[in-house]
């Protein structure tokens, strides 16, 4: 597996145009996916990740209640037949918190993770690609932003904006774009040396068009293998916030907010934190595996011994 | 040497500055008048319009921005990050006596993952995939997934609540520590076992271990002297990289053991809305991280002199 894919990047002929480029993805697409069906952990992270996107997109088929709906007459009661993991102090059934839950969870971190990508992308290939003035003061930034471990100053964001959830994501999104423009823009220069971008250049191609079809089908392999093995982390950092009260707020069935929730009653039912934690832990578990797999199929020179 | 630590030193002003700049943007970001703001909290009421006013020509918010920028920062240069909103007092001040509570239950989460990464990185790598390796991926993978405040609730249930050996929050004593810095030193342990296997795998793979295996060396000091001391090197760079982010992660857990240290300092500002506080957290942060690699990378040219004659 590992030797088509470099041998599909090895074979590279002066006068080679635009069209071929597309021949050389096809062996590569291909033989990345056989790579992660033939990796049995990263199978596992696809399919937690899959399980939790369902229950978060069919939450409510699959919820036997409504998140928020309070029943006084069972507060903190133990699982049961009406109430498959028990239900929290007001009453809430546990089970519809959590799948109701996947839906913001998941959904903060993609969003947030969409975002990242966007900005992240866009500046990478901008500073790549044009180069001079503009990837010098761009790198500048990049390098005061990685001065900070990230959730310091996505914290300092929040704190000045004021706690909430949409605040939160904006923190992300400023915070968290910088590896990958750095990925990017490495990537981009390595591109912009091959033949066929300067042939391309050559027939009149302009800078738009380039990054469209020339450089951006080059990133995005690499984009995809950072932003999977990053989820978890993303995810992790947004739980986080709303755990300390500063992201998704009370009664919002966010896993972190939930798990905050239930640490007023961890004596007594510590189940209303081990059900969320255990969800998050999860959910990342299965991004760190998909990543992983992905990276050693899409990328073998980065392949962990 | 010295000429290696000018060079580091002079390629941090830039970067310092970009954080100072960093650090005044963000009290921007904060909605209303920072002048209305500050009255409020000192007058205990709504401040009159002349108030305000006077207030914005005595904090100089009428100056154009540059000049704004150019004042904060020569403040900031002689130490003076303005005053708490909640306080009252120099937030310079608090923020390096708080500090060193941080500093506590960073390193202590550091020796901890020291302790747990490195042996078990090593013995993963010289046990290839046996049992030792495979448990060492399980518990790396666990480590990196877990939420670090649940792992600190688990923590208590186990040592507090069953066991009823440590002590739940505060900061009395030196058990009142191991929490916080053993929550730090799980999450950190991950990534530095793994790397730590890696780069012992390499180092192992190297002509000069084969040679002295060949001329008959103990193994233990073939490992110990040999092929650790290699490893150390790369090791060493992330272990700063570690330590920057356990300083990061402390918000968290400072809050759930109530540790007085500077996350917890800051998680209450943002409550209260102390902006300065927040605006001071950043640059202050920001600096001890600059200093933290700048230690790194000293002590890297200090271990391997390649990195100190290089880019000479």
């Amino acid at each position: 597996m590992a030797q088509s894919t470099t041998s599909a990047h090895a074979v590279a002929s002066p006068f080679r145009g635009a069209a071929t480029l597309a021949d050389e993805w096809k062996p590569r697409r291909f033989t990345s996916l056989r790579g992660v069906v033939q990796d049995r952990s990263a199978l596992v992270g696809l399919g937690i990740l899959l399980l939790v996107t369902i229950a978060a997109v069919f939450a409510g088929v699959i919820a036997p209640y409504d998140p928020s709906e309070l029943d006084p007459t069972a507060n903190l009661s133990s699982p049961s037949s009406a109430h498959w993991l028990g239900t929290d102090n007001l009453g809430r059934d546990l089970f519809s918190r959590l799948v109701f839950g996947a839906r913001w969870t998941l959904g903060a971190a993609g969003l947030a993770a969409a975002g990242i990508v966007l900005l992240g992308v866009t500046i990478g290939i901008i500073a790549g690609y044009f180069g001079g003035i503009v990837d010098d003061l761009l790198m500048r930034l990049v390098d005061v932003l990685l001065a900070f471990p990230s959730i310091v100053l996505a914290l300092a964001i929040v704190g000045m904006l004021g706690p909430s959830l949409p605040n939160v994501l904006i923190g992300m999104v400023a915070v968290w774009w910088v590896d990958y423009a750095r990925v990017v823009r490495g990537l981009t220069l390595k591109v912009v040396q091959n033949d066929y971008v300067l042939s391309a250049h050559c027939c009149g191609c302009g800078s738009g068009r380039m990054i469209w079809r020339h450089i951006l089908p080059n990133v995005i392999p690499s984009v995809i293998v950072l932003a999977t093995l990053e989820l978890g982390s993303l995810m992790l950092a947004i739980s986080g916030l709303s755990f300390l009260g500063l992201g998704a707020q009370p009664p919002t069935p966010e896993w972190g907010t939930m798990l905050s929730d239930g640490r007023l009653f961890f004596l007594n039912a510590p189940q209303l934190m081990m059900y969320p934690g255990i969800a998050i832990t999860l959910v990342v578990l299965g991004c760190n595996l998909l990543g992983d797999g992905l990276r050693d199929a899409l990328d073998p020179r980065q392949r962990k011994t | 040497m010295v000429q290696f630590v000018l060079r580091r030193l002079l390629y941090l002003v830039p970067v310092w500055i970009g954080i100072s700049l960093v650090a005044f943007l963000l009290a921007n970001l904060a909605p209303g008048d920072p002048a209305r703001l500050a009255l409020q909290r000192a007058l205990g009421r709504q401040p009159t319009g002349a108030e305000t006013a006077a207030a914005r020509e005595q904090m100089g918010l009428n100056d154009s921005p540059p000049v704004q920028y150019l004042n904060w920062l020569g403040n900031a240069l002689t130490g003076d990050l303005g005053l708490s909103y909640r306080t009252g007092k120099p937030v310079l001040e608090s923020l390096v006596e708080r500090f060193p509570t941080t500093l506590q239950i960073a390193g202590g989460g550091l020796l901890l993952a020291i302790a747990i990464a490195i042996p078990l990185g090593v013995l993963a790598a010289v046990y290839r995939r046996g049992p030792i390796d495979h448990l060492s991926r399980v518990v790396a993978l666990l480590g990196a997934s877990m939420p670090s405040y649940w792992v600190a609730y688990l923590l208590i249930l186990l040592f507090s609540v069953r066991l009823g050996m440590l002590p739940v929050a505060g900061s009395q004593t030196w058990q009142h520590a191991v929490m916080p810095a053993l929550t730090l030193g799980i999450g950190g342990s991950a990534s530095l076992m793994r790397l730590t296997r890696s780069e012992m795998l390499e180092t192992l793979g190297q002509d000069y271990i084969r040679t002295a295996r060949a001329k008959g060396l103990h193994s233990r000091t073939l490992l110990v002297r040999h092929a650790l001391r290699n490893t150390m090197i790369p090791i060493s760079t992330v272990l700063g990289m570690r330590f920057a982010g356990m300083l990061g992660g402390a918000v968290i857990v400072e809050t759930i053991f109530s540790w007085p240290g500077i996350g917890k300092l800051v998680v209450d500002a943002i409550f209260d809305r102390d902006y300065p506080m927040i605006q001071g957290f950043v640059i202050f942060m920001g600096t001890a991280f600059l200093l933290i690699n700048l230690i790194v990378d000293i002590g890297y040219g200090l271990i391997d002199p390649r990195i100190r004659l290089a880019r000479r």
